[in-house]
């Protein structure tokens, strides 16, 4: 058992001892949380912007309950169509659990690496999270940040192939520890995260390679134009650990809109760079989560 | 008469006109509930005052500032989630000093005489839920007196940090 499974193993048990104390108490509350502060689903299922984790817990859940979230996205790009869709859950709170199939299709771009047309790449995201300390909400007579600790076991379905274009695993962790703001005088939201990777395009194109194990920045800005609306910007740095193709940076511009309490939807451009040598892969990202 | 004399007169009517005002004192004013007597200071009102004057223009000066509260009282008596936590209040009591806090936390010319926000909340057990259903109706009272979001952020981030007084449990 390496260290990553037992974190999140760990912090499982820990969510489940939090759960059974609730349970205990008859206390099951739901909802509760402020439109659009339990973020959105990022790509790789955790709570947060669309690309980059953030620190705040997934679901409506205040710290006396639970809540869940489910979210589906597309991102259509020059050359490749990438998908992920999952749930997870928030306890009080305080821990975040999550669960994320990401498929990765290469359409003409497959038969031109001679992988074949259509050629998919499936990926599965474990993610658990813990909210170390602060509030991003309330705390707004202090510059302190909420911070959170989070870890992502991710596996990849294509382990031949991924090993063949240089990636040293199939398979892989990311750790990431996340500050997030609201400065709320300046309704302005904002977000850094460190992550400490050695996942190719976040793992779809395998694990480490040249290099193993890089910190990686990721920041995010938003505007909050009203209650249900925010609009901003994400950067977020990635490793480049395959001799066969360069990976670059990714950017988004994005705007997403609380439905009601249960449904978010947004909408970014989005910015992937070279991927798997095909350069310039912009597109537009769409996103729905549902949550309680 | 002497000159003192007069002076002693002219300053005991006045110091008898004050201490007949002390005589309603915020603790037990006239139209609300007594409370137990407690220290008068505009620290109770848990923030301190935003100095620019636009925000208090945007909120529309103490008139606005009056609409707001009076929305904001009728939003919580049609709100199930937290009309049952206000249930016992003394309407007349809050309303005054809600408008008192609003006005002084926004810059206005006006001095806060209620309690603090933590022994005001002592013994009510409210939750983060119902604090975050109060900031909703607070935001819809400022809505509909057409307060930019961005003008209600900046009153908001001087509410947000009493969430450690209000919420016990």
């Amino acid at each position: 058992m390496t260290l990553i499974h037992t974190m999140i193993a760990g912090l499982g048990l820990a969510s489940a001892a939090s759960l059974a104390a609730t349970a205990q108490a008859q206390d099951f509350e739901t909802g509760g949380k402020l439109l659009l502060t339990r973020g959105i689903s990022t790509i790789e299922g955790s709570g947060g912007g669309g690309l980059s984790s953030w620190a705040l817990i997934t679901g409506n859940e205040t710290e006396r309950g639970i809540g869940g979230t489910a979210h589906a996205t597309q991102v259509e790009l020059e050359d490749f169509r990438f998908q992920s869709a999952g749930f997870a859950i928030g306890i009080h709170d305080r821990f975040e659990l999550s669960w994320t199939r990401q498929r990765f299709d290469t359409q003409d771009a497959g038969a031109a690496l001679g992988l074949g047309q259509g050629f998919t790449f499936e990926q599965d995201v474990i993610g658990a999270k813990i909210r170390l300390f602060g509030d991003a909400v309330y705390d707004q007579d202090s510059w302190v940040p909420q911070v959170a600790l989070g870890v992502q076991h991710k596996s990849n379905n294509q382990g031949a192939i991924v090993r063949a274009v240089g990636a040293a695993d199939d398979s892989g962790y990311d750790v990431y520890l996340a500050a997030t703001k609201l400065l709320l005088e300046h309704s302005l939201l904002l977000n850094a995260t460190l992550r400490w990777t050695e996942a190719n395009q976040t793992g779809l194109l395998g694990y480490g390679g040249l290099n193993d194990h890089s910190l990686q920045g990721e920041f995010s800005a938003g505007y909050m134009l009203s209650r249900r609306f925010i609009i901003g910007a994400e950067y977020r740095f990635k490793p480049d650990n395959l001799g066969f193709a360069g990976e670059d940076d990714w950017v988004d511009l994005f705007a997403a809109y609380a439905v009601n309490q249960h449904l978010t939807v947004t909408a970014a451009w989005v910015d992937l760079g070279s991927i798997a040598t095909f350069d310039d892969q912009r597109g537009f990202y769409l996103s729905l989560q549902a949550g309680f | 008469m002497s000159f003192n004399s007069i002076l002693i007169a002219g300053l005991t009517s006045i110091a008898f006109t004050v201490s007949a005002h002390a005589a309603q004192p915020p603790h037990a004013m006239p139209g609300e509930l007594e409370v137990d007597p407690y220290e008068v200071s505009n620290a109770n009102a848990g923030a301190e005052p935003i100095t620019d004057p636009a925000v208090l223009a945007a909120f529309n000066g103490e008139a606005g500032i009056a609409r707001i509260v009076d929305g904001l009282i009728a939003g919580i008596q049609a709100d199930e989630r937290i009309e049952g936590v206000f249930r016992a209040s003394d309407w007349p009591r809050l309303r005054r000093t809600l408008i008192e806090q609003f006005c002084y936390i926004l810059g206005g010319p006006c001095d806060y005489t209620g309690r603090s926000m933590a022994s005001v909340h002592v013994d009510h057990g409210v939750t983060t839920a119902e604090f975050n259903a109060l900031v909703e109706n607070l935001q819809d009272a400022m809505d509909a007196e057409g307060v930019p979001f961005a003008m209600q952020n900046r009153f908001l981030a001087r509410l947000a940090p009493m969430h450690g007084d209000v919420v016990t449990r």
